[in-house]
C-alpha cells in the first residue's frame, strides 16, 4: 500500500495498539496532524503545554505499564516537550516522542522553529532518531517501541522533518526488529540463584528493599510470595510502593529520607539486604560512608550499570526481576527444611522496638487542617483504592507516607527528576486509562500552577480527576528546608499573590470548594468523590509551619534519622 | 590507571555525540578519543583512552555498553596490546640545529618534511610514551605547531571485537 509518511506514522502507531496520543500542533507536524484527522484507530488528546502532553503520557504509562505517546511539532514543542521527556527518564518509563522538524533541506540553517531536537533531548532518552528517509518510517517507529518498552524502559524520541511526511513510499510494518547492538537483556545463572538463597536462609538480620524496578516488571504477586516464603522484613523505595501492601505486619514502610524509622535502622543494622529493582539512590543510601556497614548486599536490577554505581554488591544478579524472584521461589520451595524462623526471632523483636516510636506521628489539630490528616481521610474515603498522582514537594512525601498502597502502579510520582508540574497532566493520563477509577491528584498550591492550563483539557475530555490541593501559602518543602538549614530565613518561598482556587476552577468549568476547618474535611471529600463526573478542585487550607518528619539530612546516615520533636513518651 | 577501550560502534548519525555526550555528563575523563570506519562500512572503531580506578572503569564500561549505537567493546590494556598515536610537530630548525634535528628523528625512526629552509614538520608513530619521548629529546627547539592523533590500538592475542 503506497501512503504519504504521515499516514505511516499513524499507522505505525495503530499497528504498535497505542489508544492515544498527548500532542500539540505546530508547522512542523501538520502533515501528521492532517493524517490523524483522516482516520479514528488512534485517538489524539489536545493538551494545553506540551509539557502536560509528556506527563500525560508518562501518566498513562506508569499506571498501565504500557508505553505512552507524544506527539509535538519543532522548536519550542520539542524544548516544552524536555522536561516530562527527562522526568521519564529518570524513572525508567516506557515512552515514545514524536516530534515534528524543518524540511531535510533547511536543517542546519536555522530555519524558523528548528532546534536540534536529537541533541537536545539525548541526555535524557535512552535512544532517539532522526529519519532520513521516509522509507525508514515504519521500522523506525517498530525500534522506538522495541527499545522503550524492553530492558530497562525509557523514552524515545524520534525526530521526523517535515517534507519526509509528505512524501510516498510502499507501507509495510516490520514484524520483528533486529538490532544486533541492542541484545536481549541478560537472565540468571542457577548458580546464582542458589547461593543468593543460600544467604538468604542463613541471615540474621536481613531485610527485603524493592523498588521501582519490581513495579515496571509487573512483579508484585512474586514479590510477595517471596517475603512471605521467608518470613523477612520489606520496605519500598518511593518508586516502588504499592509492590507490598501497606497494612501487612512484614511491611516496614517507605524507606529513605523521608521514611519511617524502622525502615531506615534495619537498613542501617541488616546483615544482607536484598534489593530488587533498586538503585541506591542517594535519597535512599544517606551518606555512602554510614551506609549498612555490616550488610551483605545482594542486587538484583535489569540494567548492569546499577550494580556496584553506588554501592558495591557481593552478590550481583543482572535479569529481569519477575524471572529472578521466580527463580528464587522455586528454590526457596525446594529448601523449605532449611528455613529457621528462629535465626531472625531477635531481628524482629528489634525491628518491632523501632515501629514502636511510631514515626510518622503528628499532633492532630481541632482548628487548623493537617495535611497528613487529608492525605488519612483521601484513604479511608477511596478504601485505598483510588490512583493517587503527586507533584513534587511536602504534599507527595505526605501522601507517599500516609495513603497506604495496596497494588503497584497506584501511587504516581516523579521521584527521579522530581519535576513539580507533573500531577496534574499524569492525572489525565491515568484517567484515559482508567475511566471508572478514582483518580486523585495531591498537590501544593506552588507545583499546581505549574501545569495549572490542563484543568482545560480537563474540561474538553471529561476527565473527573479530584485535585486535592493542599495550600499552606509556601513553597513547603523549600520552606523546611530552609527551617533547619537556613535560620529560618525563609528566602522566595513564600507564595504571595494565590489565585482565588475555587473561582479559578469554575472559570475552567470545573467544580471548586475551599475547605479550612478538619471537621469538614471528610464530608467534603465524600462530597467530591460522589460527583462522579466532575472535576472537583479541593482547596484544603493547611497548616503553613507543618514539616515532613522523620528525615535524613543530606551527609547524614541512616541512624541519624531527625524525628518530630514534641512527641508525649 | 590509564585504560584504552577499544570500541565498535554502529555507523549512525549522532553515534559519536553519544559518545562524548557520555563522558561530559558523567564527569568522566578523556586523554584522547579517536574514531574512523572500519573494513565493514556499517561500523566505526573508536579508541578511548581514559583514567579511573578499576569502579569508575567497570561504570565506564557499563553506560557505554547501554548506548544503542556501542555494538562491543574491549577494555584493550588488559590483555596485550599494541598501541600507536601519529605526530606531526612543525619545529623552526636553522642550519646549525638541523644535524641535532637530523639524528634525533634518526633516532625514533621518524621522518622529516622541509617546509622551507628553517622549518621542518617532525612525522612519527609510536606509542603515546614514545611520542612523549620524542617531544622531549626535541624541546630545545621552538615547536610552531603540534598535532597528536590520539592513540588508536589492537589487543595483541587472539581475541577479536567484533559483532
Ligand atoms: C520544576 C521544579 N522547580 C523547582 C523545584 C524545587 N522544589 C522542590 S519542592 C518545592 C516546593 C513545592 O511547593 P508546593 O507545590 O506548594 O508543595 P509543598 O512543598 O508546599 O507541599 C520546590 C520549589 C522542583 N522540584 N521542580
Amino acid at each position: 500500500m503506497q501512503l504519504t509518511g504521515a499516514d505511516i506514522v499513524v499507522k505505525s502507531l495503530k499497528e504498535e495498539g497505542v489508544e492515544y496520543v498527548f500532542g500539540y500542533p505546530g508547522g512542523a507536524a501538520l502533515h501528521i496532524y492532517d493524517a490523524f484527522h483522516r482516520q479514528d484507530d488512534v485517538e489524539h488528546i489536545l493538551v494545553r503545554h506540551e509539557q502536560g502532553a509528556t506527563h500525560a503520557a508518562d501518566g498513562f504509562a506508569r499506571s498501565t505499564g504500557l508505553p505512552g505517546v507524544v506527539l509535538v511539532t519543532s522548536g519550542p514543542g520539542i524544548t516544552n516537550a524536555i522536561t516530562g521527556i527527562a522526568t521519564a527518564y529518570m524513572d525508567s518509563i516506557p515512552m515514545v516522542v514524536l516530534s515534528g522538524q524543518v524540511m531535510k533541506p533547511l536543517i542546519g540553517y536555522d530555519a524558523f522553529q528548528e532546534i536540534d531536537a536529537v541533541g537536545i533531548s539525548r541526555p535524557c532518552v535512552k535512544h532517539n532518531f532522526l529519519i532520513q528517509n521516509v522509507e525508514d518510517i515504519a521500522a523506525t517507529v517498530k525500534k522506538a517501541f522495541h527499545i522503550a518498552t524492553t530492558g530497562r524502559p525509557g523514552p524515545v524520541l524520534i525526530d521526523i522533518p517535515k517534507d519526509i511526511t509528505a512524501q510516498v513510499t510502499e507501507f509495510v510494518y516490520p514484524k520483528s526488529v533486529d538490532m544486533r547492538s541492542y541484545p536481549a537483556p541478560s537472565v540468571s545463572e542457577p548458580s546464582e540463584i542458589v547461593s543468593a538463597v543460600e544467604a538468604m536462609l542463613n541471615a540474621k538480620k536481613p531485610i527485603v528493599y524493592s523498588g521501582g524496578g519490581v513495579v515496571l516488571a509487573k512483579a508484585q504477586d512474586e514479590l510477595r510470595h517471596f517475603v512471605k516464603a521467608l518470613g523477612f522484613p520489606c520496605t519500598n523505595t518511593l518508586m516502588g510502593l504499592g509492590a507490598y501492601p501497606h497494612d501487612d505486619p512484614q511491611f516496614l514502610g517507605m524507606l529513605g529520607m523521608h521514611g519511617t524509622y524502622e525502615a531506615n535502622m534495619a537498613m542501617h543494622d541488616a546483615d544482607l539486604i536484598i534489593a530488587l529493582g533498586a538503585r541506591f539512590d542517594d535519597r535512599i543510601t544517606g551518606t555512602l560512608d554510614g551506609f549498612a556497614p555490616d550488610a551483605k548486599i545482594l542486587h538484583v536490577d535489569i540494567d548492569p550499570s546499577v550494580i556496584d554505581k553506588n554501592i558495591k554488591a557481593d552478590i550481583a544478579i543482572v535479569a529481569d526481576v519477575k524471572d529472578v524472584l521466580n527463580a528464587f521461589n522455586t528454590e526457596l520451595a525446594r529448601r523449605a527444611k532449611d528455613l529457621n524462623a528462629s535465626l531472625i526471632k531477635d531481628w524482629w523483636s528489634q525491628i518491632q522496638d523501632w515501629r514502636g516510636l511510631n514515626s510518622f506521628w503528628y499532633e492532630q489539630s481541632d482548628d487548623i487542617i493537617k495535611p497528613q490528616f487529608v492525605v488519612q481521610k483521601l484513604h479511608e474515603v477511596t478504601g485505598g483504592e483510588a490512583y493517587v498522582t503527586s507533584d513534587v514537594g511536602q504534599h507527595q512525601m505526605y501522601a507517599a507516607q500516609f495513603y497506604g498502597f495496596s497494588d503497584t502502579h497506584k501511587w504516581i510520582n516523579s521521584g527521579g527528576l522530581g519535576t513539580m508540574g507533573f500531577g496534574l497532566p499524569a492525572a489525565m493520563g491515568v484517567k484515559f486509562a482508567h475511566r471508572d477509577a478514582d483518580v486523585a491528584c495531591v498537590t501544593g498550591e506552588g507545583s499546581i500552577q505549574m501545569c495549572i492550563q490542563e484543568l482545560a483539557t480537563c474540561k474538553q475530555y471529561d476527565l473527573p480527576i479530584k485535585v486535592i490541593n493542599l495550600n499552606n501559602r509556601y513553597l513547603g518543602m523549600v520552606r523546611q528546608w530552609q527551617e533547619f538549614s537556613y535560620e529560618k530565613r525563609y528566602s522566595n518561598s513564600y507564595m504571595d499573590s494565590l489565585p482565588d482556587f475555587v473561582a479559578l476552577a469554575q472559570a475552567y468549568g470545573h467544580v471548586g470548594m475551599q475547605i479550612d476547618k478538619p471537621g469538614d474535611v471528610e464530608g467534603a471529600l465524600r462530597e467530591a468523590f460522589a460527583m462522579k463526573d466532575r472535576l472537583v478542585f479541593m482547596d484544603f487550607i493547611t497548616d503553613q509551619k507543618e514539616n515532613v518528619y522523620p528525615m535524613i539530612e543530606s551527609g547524614k546516615s541512616h541512624n541519624e534519622m531527625r524525628l518530630r520533636p514534641g512527641k508525649p513518651a | 590507571m590509564r585504560h584504552i577501550i577499544s570500541v565498535l560502534l554502529e555507523n549512525e548519525s549522532g553515534a559519536l555525540s553519544r559518545v562524548s555526550g557520555l563522558f561530559s555528563a558523567r564527569g568522566y575523563n578523556i586523554e584522547s578519543l579517536t574514531v574512523a570506519p572500519t573494513n565493514d562500512p556499517t561500523l566505526s572503531r573508536m579508541t578511548i583512552v581514559t583514567i579511573g580506578d578499576e569502579r569508575k572503569i567497570d561504570q565506564i564500561e557499563k553506560q557505554l555498553n547501554k548506548l544503542v549505537d556501542v555494538a562491543a567493546l574491549q577494555d584493550i590494556t588488559i590483555s596485550g596490546h599494541l598501541e600507536r598515536e601519529v605526530v606531526l610537530a612543525k619545529v623552526i630548525a636553522d642550519a646549525s640545529q638541523k644535524p641535532d634535528l637530523e639524528r634525533v628523528v634518526d633516532g625514533f625512526n621518524a621522518a622529516l618534511i622541509t617546509v622551507s629552509e628553517t622549518q621542518y614538520i617532525i612525522e612519527m608513530s609510536g606509542s603515546s610514551e614514545k611520542v612523549d619521548e620524542l617531544l622531549k629529546s626535541i624541546d630545545g627547539l621552538v615547536i610552531l605547531e603540534l598535532a597528536r592523533s590520539g592513540v588508536t590500538g589492537l589487543s595483541t592475542d587472539e581475541t577479536v571485537l567484533a559483532v
